[in-house]
């Protein structure tokens, strides 16, 4: 039977992801306010890191769609893998949007605005909410796992065409966050450190939730499959014997 | 496959033509959507006109949603989905002639609503050759990605509610491209309308390829 906990690499990942994202609070609150926006600028420690990490867990839902889909290589892990990316990026994606949102209510004066970034960061959600609920509706394990690859395969073939279009539509976002490394940049040295810190510990955070994730996912899928054996033994037992 | 599309396209052409789904349920329900924007826009300041675009191709949208769970509730009922599935015709086919029965009544469907929008909203149609060049990219787009989404929740019982969810986000660029094209045709705006047309064209490209791809599996167990 699978542990959720894992074993001794699992929880060195835990205790990794955990002292990074400690270092990374601890850290950032300690950052000084910037001129033009205050304390609200500190939010670079998190909230690029937790777009990244949704990024990295929308990817490994696609690639573990790809090795189910995969006849040589099928098997019940990949499903496992791909449900626990989709369910820990859409975790992810959600925090994004809302560090975004607090970011932008005293930087931009409104909660949200119809730029390309957000727009096309809100359809990632909405594509990949969809696929979650397809995986909620009961099936027989081989069905799910068949239509879940497919369609988180034909929302990861939709990403890019949702943002070209939302890219020509309008353009307003900060720049990538990874362009602040110029030097010539006016982005405070220690801001750097701080957010590339951040997205060392979000992606071993992201990383450490897929792994217990998915194994609770394979756990649950077992347990599926024994109810039913489970069911008809109580039946037979509750049968009288014929005299 | 050509000829296996042009069978399963004629039988669910011929199904929609002598149930009259199509027209006595669908075209209504786009024609009181376009209504309902009326009344929720101010039409007296010239908002209808400007938004005319926009508010065509949601109820585009909100219609091929009806029509894509149409098209996969009549293989629901006295084991059609299973006859097709033994019928031994090519699966790529099957998705090819869906679609395009589909895409044939979105056509219509959007001739109506055309009209509707002239007459109710004020509407001006004038770069004909734009306009109709987005409808086709677009309506094509739609009932691929319709049809692989249709097939993706065929078969479920909670298929009328998830479906919505399926394929709304992922056709936000249709519509997003569409309207754009069309207020450039309309002479609402001065963007290259016809960048917009493209986009349309490589999602439509892209979704009969992933169709043809993957209809063949999801068809095996719906």
């Amino acid at each position: 039977m699978t542990k959720p906990a894992g074993g001794p690499g699992t929880t060195l990942l835990g205790a990794a992801a955990l002292f990074g994202m400690v270092t990374t609070v601890v850290l950032g609150i300690r950052l000084p306010p910037t001129m033009e926006q205050g304390p609200y600028a500190r939010l670079i420690a998190i909230h690029p890191p937790l777009a990244w990490a949704s990024y990295v867990a929308f990817g490994v839902c696609a690639l573990a769609s790809v090795g189910w889909l995969v006849p040589r290589t099928r098997s019940p892990r990949w499903d496992q893998v791909a449900a626990a990316g989709a369910e820990v990026g859409v975790l992810f994606c959600t925090l994004t949007l809302i560090t975004g949102s607090i970011w932008g209510r005293p930087t931009w004066g409104v909660w949200w605005t119809w730029d390309a970034r957000l727009t096309s960061t809100a359809l990632l959600e909405a594509l990949f909410l969809g696929y979650l609920a397809l995986r909620r509706v009961a099936y027989d394990p081989v069905t799910r796992a068949r239509r879940a690859a497919i369609c988180a395969l034909v929302a990861v073939v939709d990403v890019p065409i949702v943002h070209f279009s939302v890219d020509w539509w309008r353009t307003l976002h900060q720049g990538r966050s990874l362009a602040q490394l110029t030097p010539q940049k006016d982005l405070d040295g220690s801001y750097v450190s701080v957010m590339l810190l951040g997205f060392v510990a979000m992606t071993l955070l992201c990383s450490w939730l897929i792994v217990r994730r998915s194994r609770v996912e394979a756990m649950e899928q077992a347990l599926e499959a024994d109810t039913f054996e489970v069911a008809l033994e109580e039946r037979r037992a509750e049968s009288v014997p014929v005299s | 496959m050509w000829r296996d599309a042009a069978l399963v396209a004629g039988k669910d052409l011929r199904i929609e033509a002598r149930s009259r789904v199509a027209t006595n349920q669908v075209a209504p329900f786009a024609i009181v959507v376009l209504v309902l924007f009326g009344f929720a826009l101010d039409p007296d300041r010239g908002v209808l006109a400007r938004a005319s675009a926009g508010l065509f191709w949601v109820a585009v949208l909100l219609s091929a949603l009806l029509t894509v769970q149409r098209s996969f509730a009549v293989e629901s009922g006295d084991g059609a989905g299973d006859g097709l599935r033994l019928s031994g015709l090519d699966p790529a086919g099957i998705f090819l002639g869906k679609a395009a029965a589909v895409a044939a009544q979105l056509a219509l469907l959007e001739l109506v609503l055309a009209a509707g929008v002239v007459i109710l909203f004020d509407a001006h149609l004038g770069g004909a050759a734009l306009l109709l060049a987005t409808s086709l990219a677009a309506t094509v787009g739609l009932a691929a990605a319709g049809t692989v989404y249709g097939v993706l929740a065929a078969g479920l019982k909670v298929r009328e509610t998830l479906l919505p969810l399926l394929l709304l986000p992922v056709v936000a660029p249709v519509l997003l491209a569409a309207t754009r094209a069309w207020e450039v045709g309309m002479g609402l705006s001065v963007d290259d309308g016809w960048r917009w047309a493209q986009l349309l064209a490589v999602f439509a490209a892209v979704y009969v390829t992933v169709g043809v791809l993957a209809f063949g599996s999801l068809l095996e167990e719906s």
